[in-house]
């Protein structure tokens, strides 16, 4: 097994291509488990990209192709033969922008249960409901309307749906992109809360073009440039003393 | 500098604005006289002692036979509102199906290149004019489906059916493929996201988002069919026999109008009974397009909330 038995996820000579352009280059990354991992960088830089080769979405795009390893507990999740289905029910995925289905918040919450079809008796599907709604810190508002449309729920109460959504699968590693970017400062604080909590149950990598909540919610750090990773560590350390200009140069807002 | 705008600033503006205002005026109102010139033919069985001898709105909706040129003529509706449902039933079990699912197919699981040849080719299917079609469903078609399944009558209304179906699968796939594609892309992701299979995906999420849209094109499609003529005049066998065998001949709304307004003594009972019928057939569809309408409000308030 690759890296130390806490890493999770372990990035290894990892390159992404859209048809001819390069959008990752040679990234070298290990996630450890249980920890909230920020990735920040210019636009552009393939935060998102990255982000979404965790868990293979950019399967869905075509022309990519990619090479390089990406271990999740040690396997290669691009070798063939990878249930991609199965792996995605692992590493759950929260989107920039809230986007909930058009059903019931209930039908929402349940959906990737329902879907995994373990065929849950409907008192346990309630609870599972209830509790996921409850880990995202959404029950209180919701409890009473879980059979309208998520839709008519505001932004950041849909992006809490879409958290409680992904937790029901019971996943092992959630990935967000910049789930409060589409929020106000209270809801996003409200996220914030959530993710402290969550990173008790559950490995997180969020990206973020927030740099203070960067610093406040992770523990560790990665900064992308033009594809490349410039700086990965502890996010006190690249808080306070980045080892490379770049980075520095960065965090202070002096480009990007 | 004032914002006052000159009075000619905007005047071309306002010339295409009217133009474009003044065709589609002409559109409705060419509608509304149709309809109102239909109506008009119609009343006479209404209000003319003469006519009304022979026809009356009560007769119509009484007794079973449709048999205009007899001695003793009569005028019953029901075997040919019968037939209309018969076949348009069929067509329906047939092209719903069929357009919903090459919808789906094309829309969600078919490669690009795919794709490519779908689209075209239903197209062309909906470029065929009925007379074609329906040439082809009364020498053709007949025949091979009496010889397949043994039918006694050759021309009936499964017969007239099928060939309808296939008219109105174009316009059904064509409003269904841009319902399906018009879903966001960001449910499919989500619901991938969450460990959905792409058949779990198209089938729980996009089908159901797509749903609005999707019953307002199976509607209009049944619209389409109750009012489509050329195919079932020549492949129903148009006997207005007021039977629920499908394996009969039978002869629809639209049918009888066609058939029989060309031969008709003109201002007779006869003639103002098949306005009446052609009345009838406008409010149908009207109603099925209002259905319609609101159907898709109804379900989009539904799925998306009342705040879109
Ligand atoms: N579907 C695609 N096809 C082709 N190129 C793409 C596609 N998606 C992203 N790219 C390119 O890959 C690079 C990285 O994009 P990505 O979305 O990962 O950036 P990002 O860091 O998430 O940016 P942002 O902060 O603006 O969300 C960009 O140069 C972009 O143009
Ligand atoms: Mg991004």
């Amino acid at each position: 097994m690759a890296g130390s038995t806490a890493d999770r996820i372990d990035i290894t000579g990892f390159n992404l291509y859209y048809h001819a352009t390069r959008a990752l280059e040679d990234i070298t990354l290990a996630i450890p488990e249980r920890e909230v991992t920020a990735i920040i960088g210019p636009s552009g830089c393939g935060k998102s990209t990255l982000l979404r080769a965790i868990n293979r979405m950019n399967d869905l795009i075509d022309g990519v192709r990619t090479d390089g390893g990406l271990r999740l507990d040690g396997e290669d999740i691009y070798q063939r033969g990878i249930d991609v289905v199965e792996l995605r029910r692992k590493v759950g995925m929260v989107f920039q922008r809230p986007n909930p289905f058009p059903k019931s918040i209930y039908e929402n919450v349940a959906f990737g249960v329902r879907m995994g079809g373990n065929g849950l008796l409907k008192t346990r599907l309630d609870e599972v409901v209830e509790r996921s709604l409850k880990e995202a810190a959404i029950w209180d508002e919701v409890r009473d309307r879980l059979q309208r449309s998520a839709m008519e729920l505001s932004g950041g109460q849909q992006q809490r749906v879409c958290i409680a959504r992904a937790l029901a699968v019971e996943p092992e590693v959630i990935l967000m992109d910049e789930p409060a970017s589409a929020l106000d400062p209270l809801a996003t604080a409200k996220i914030e809360e959530l993710i402290f909590r969550l990173k008790e149950k559950y490995t997180i990598v969020i990206v973020t073009h927030n740099m203070q909540q960067a610093a406040r919610v992770s523990d560790r750090t990665a900064f992308l440039m033009l594809g490349r990773l410039i700086e990965y560590d502890k996010t006190s350390k690249i808080f306070t003393s980045p080892s490379n200009k770049l980075t520095e140069e960065y965090i202070t807002g002096r480009f990007g | 500098m004032s914002l006052k705008a000159g009075r000619f600033k905007y005047f071309k503006e306002e010339l295409i604005e009217n133009a474009i205002r003044l065709t589609a005026l002409s559109a409705i109102v060419s509608i509304f006289l149709i309809f109102l010139f239909v109506f008009k033919e119609s009343m006479p069985v209404l209000y003319d002692q003469v006519v009304r001898q022979e026809a009356t709105v009560a007769g119509f909706f009484r007794g079973l036979d449709w048999q205009p040129v007899s001695e003793y003529p009569r005028y019953s509706f029901w075997p040919i509102i019968l037939g209309s449902l018969k076949v348009t039933l069929i067509a329906m079990l047939f092209a719903v199906p069929v357009a919903v699912g090459a919808a789906l197919f094309s829309a969600e699981f078919a490669p690009a290149r795919l794709k490519e040849v779908i689209k075209p080719m239903v197209e062309v299917l909906a470029g065929i004019p009925s007379v074609v079609l329906g040439f082809f469903a009364l020498i053709f078609m007949a025949t091979f489906l009496q010889r397949l399944f043994g039918w006694h009558i050759r021309l009936n209304a499964v017969n007239a059916g099928l060939a309808l179906g296939v008219t109105i699968i174009p316009p059904i796939y064509s409003l269904c493929e841009d319902a399906i594609s018009s879903v966001p892309r960001s449910f499919r992701e989500a619901a991938l996201g969450l460990g959905a299979t792409p058949w779990q995906t198209a089938l729980h999420v996009v089908l159901p988002a797509a749903l609005p849209g999707i019953s307002a094109a199976v509607l209009l499609g049944m619209g389409r069919a109750i009012g489509e003529t050329m195919v079932v005049l020549m492949a129903a066998g148009n006997a207005p026999q007021f039977t629920f065998d499908i394996l009969h001949s039978t002869r629809t709304i639209t049918a009888t109008i066609a058939a029989e307004l060309g031969e008709v003594v003109f201002g007779s009972a006869h003639y103002h009974t098949l306005f009446f019928l052609g009345l009838l057939l406008f409010a149908v569809t009207f109603v099925i397009n209002l259905v319609s309408w609101s159907l898709f409000d109804r379900l989009m308030a539904k799925l998306y909330g009342a705040r879109n």
